[in-house]
């Protein structure tokens, strides 16, 4: 490690984090003391500031759980418990991750067919694309519950529909990264495969494909992000009995702030987690291109 | 010149004409007010007259708007004939539709390829081929729903929504009040402006830069969504809580773009302001700022469908009785479809006026951009 990477970013970094946990205790304190002053008022209970701070981060449904509370939660239910136990995080990150990734590999692949089509037929261009950016203004992660519930009253149940939910909010990134890819080459180096007398198809996959392949990546990286929004969001309706979007729901109607807040790091590691392994596909994915590290 | 020109679209429409005549009637038996036989007939020789011009070695000025006539002339014949005999349309009916959509896509077709001179000209070309697409989404939908009889539960006609949207007026309009007056526009202007501020911030201390960024690439890459339940329970169940995560949604989106595109004037500007002795607040606003508007407009952009996705869902997780969000998840639970389909439209237009009004405004901002200026 060069001495500039540890002063340059580690060191700034990790200071930003600590001013943020320091904030989040003491806002912890805050938002928590009206409700232990009137539990201890109720109880009889006279204690030092100390003490009272102390209980004000120990509160089983705090307004904001402190750090070390949620750090807690999530370490018991990610490793302490059985992966096929209903409380285990691992097994809730699983359910969504199942159709995060179904979602992401039907998006992926829906726009970069509709990409090819947009750059290889005209009228497709000129009359499909003002709707596919539309189509984005439709808030479907609002009316995904609808969608669930629709798509239920007809039998398909369990994995597809929330992964429909996904594939939708995943296939627009692609389909306008690539896009832009597949008509990134230049002018230049398409004469050039005019003058070998490359057919269309020849033009396609050595020149315009292997062009477009940074831009799809960059794209698969913003797609992957939604597919797991989109995935949470779909798991809300219906009762919901597994995922990371059921937990929020069920720790939103029982008030189980530290599960909520459990949920959210859970959901956050995992989007963390695909995006790096789309990060680390395309680094892989580049290399065996031929590209060198810049 | 060429005798006949080749449109395989015109060929699978005749095709399509013939197998209809071939599978008449229209309706199936039961229908109880089947079409006159003049209409059928009417609407295959429209059909099949438009068909036979597409073949026609003519200009594309006179082949679309003959294919334009006759493909959505016949369509409307088409859709006339549905009203009384719903859910009983036979393989003769959908053949024909088809045989009509085709044609349609023959004279988007023919409208792509033309390359008008004038401006306004140009301007009506680019919002015609768009509309054709999406009247024939509707059409279809139209045609399909009521046709084959899809029940009203699963998939509403486009109609019957259109005719939900215009009786519920005044319902609408209060949760358009409570959705996007209050919290969307409340919540997204505090979310852009604090982002802006603290981009500001950032920029003028490395220090600051260096370790928020990281973070904040990091934060909008997650499942913002997700804090909807514990902003309800801080803020309560009114527009408050709304607001609250449209802003933390909305923040990072700003910080993340403003500090890059502060990075975007080049250098050789910057010390062309150095040797104007000009200090940091001038360079910034007269050099930086005006160079960061694209990014900070594309930032704006995303913003303003990722408020209105927040405040809908955050009203799922609790609310008073009103707003769109509150709309959606109750209506649906009575099955009352069109009225959520209602709620839908709306809000796709609403957020597609939304994104044009900023897409305008970044028109008149950065009006010297090569994308705008178009090279």
């Amino acid at each position: 490690m060069k001495p500039d990477t540890l002063k340059d970013k580690i060191v700034p970094v990790l200071t930003i984090l600590l001013v943020l946990v320091a904030i989040w205790y003491v806002a912890a304190v805050f938002l928590n003391a009206p409700f232990q002053r009137d539990m201890d008022t109720r109880n009889n209970v006279t204690s030092t500031t100390t003490e009272f701070i102390g209980r004000t981060l120990s509160q089983p449904k705090p307004i904001l759980p402190a750090p070390h509370q949620v750090a807690q939660n999530v370490f018991e239910n990610t490793f302490l418990r059985k992966l096929s136990s209903n409380r285990s995080l691992v097994y809730h990150a699983g359910v969504t991750l199942s159709s995060t990734a179904l979602g992401f590999a039907l998006g992926t692949l829906l726009g970069i067919v509709i990409a090819v089509g947009i750059i290889h037929i005209k009228a497709l261009d000129r009359s499909l694309m003002p709707w596919i950016i539309a189509s984005q203004t439709v808030p479907i992660l609002a009316i995904a519950p609808m969608v669930i519930v629709v798509l239920g009253s007809i039998n398909i149940t369990g994995l597809l529909p929330k992964a429909l939910i996904s594939t939708y909010l995943s296939f627009f990134p692609v389909t306008v990264g690539m896009v832009k890819g597949l008509r990134s080459p230049e002018v230049m180096h398409l004469d050039l495969m005019r003058t070998y007398n490359a057919t269309a198809a020849q033009t396609f996959w050595k020149l315009r494909v292997p062009a477009s392949i940074p831009f799809l990546f960059t794209s698969m990286k913003v797609a992957i992000a939604a597919s797991l929004v989109g995935a949470i969001v779909g798991e809300l309706p219906t009762g919901a009995v597994a995922g990371i979007g059921s937990k929020l729901l069920a720790g939103s109607y029982y008030s189980q702030t530290i599960d909520i807040w459990a949920a959210l790091v859970a959901g956050s590691v995992l989007a963390a987690l695909l995006v790096a392994i789309v990060g680390l596909v395309a680094k892989i994915v580049d290399r065996a291109m031929g590209g060198r590290p810049a | 010149m060429k005798q006949v020109v080749l449109s395989w679209q015109g060929l699978i429409a005749l095709l399509c004409v013939v197998g209809a005549m071939v599978m008449l009637p229209v309706f199936g038996a039961g229908a109880t007010q089947p079409p006159s036989a003049g209409t059928v007939i009417l609407i295959a020789l429209l059909a099949i007259v438009a068909a036979l011009i597409s073949f026609a070695p003519l200009s594309t000025s006179l082949v679309a708007p003959a294919l334009f006539v006759g493909a959505h002339g016949a369509a409307w014949l088409l859709l006339g004939t549905l009203s009384g005999n719903e859910g009983f349309a036979g393989a003769s009916f959908f053949l024909l539709l088809a045989a009509c959509w085709l044609l349609a896509w023959r004279c988007v077709t023919e409208l792509s390829e033309l390359k008008p001179t004038t401006p306004s000209s140009q301007w009506l070309l680019r919002l015609l081929i768009p509309a054709i697409f999406g009247a024939w989404i509707l059409i279809i939908w139209e045609t399909i729903t009521r046709g084959a009889g899809i029940p009203f539960v699963l998939l509403p006609p486009p109609s019957a929504i259109g005719a939900r949207i215009i009786g519920s007026l005044p319902i609408l309009g209060e949760d358009i009040r409570q959705t996007i007056f209050k919290a969307v526009l409340i919540g997204y202007t505090i979310g852009c402006v604090s982002g802006f501020v603290v981009a500001i911030l950032a920029d003028r201390f490395a220090f600051l830069r260096r370790g928020l960024l990281p973070i904040g690439n990091l934060v909008s890459a997650l499942p913002m969504i997700g804090v909807a339940p514990i902003m309800v329970m801080w803020f309560g169940f009114d527009w408050p809580s709304k607001a609250a995560v449209v802003i933390i949604m909305t923040f990072f989106p700003m910080l993340v773009n403003t500090v890059a595109g502060l990075a975007a004037s080049g250098n050789m500007e910057r010390d062309l302001m150095r040797t104007y002795a000009s200090n940091y607040w001038q360079t910034l606003v007269k050099l930086r700022l005006p160079a960061a508007m694209p990014f900070i407009f594309n930032a704006l952009k995303i913003n303003s469908t990722l408020a209105l996705i927040g405040a809908i869902v955050a009203e799922f997780f609790g609310t008073p009785i009103v707003g769109m969000g509150f709309r959606i998840s109750t209506e649906i639970g009575r099955m009352n479809v069109d009225m959520v389909w209602a709620e839908i439209a709306v809000a796709a237009l609403a957020g597609s006026i939304f994104y044009g009004v900023v897409a305008l405004a970044e028109r008149a901002v950065t009006f010297w951009h090569p994308s705008i200026r178009g090279g």
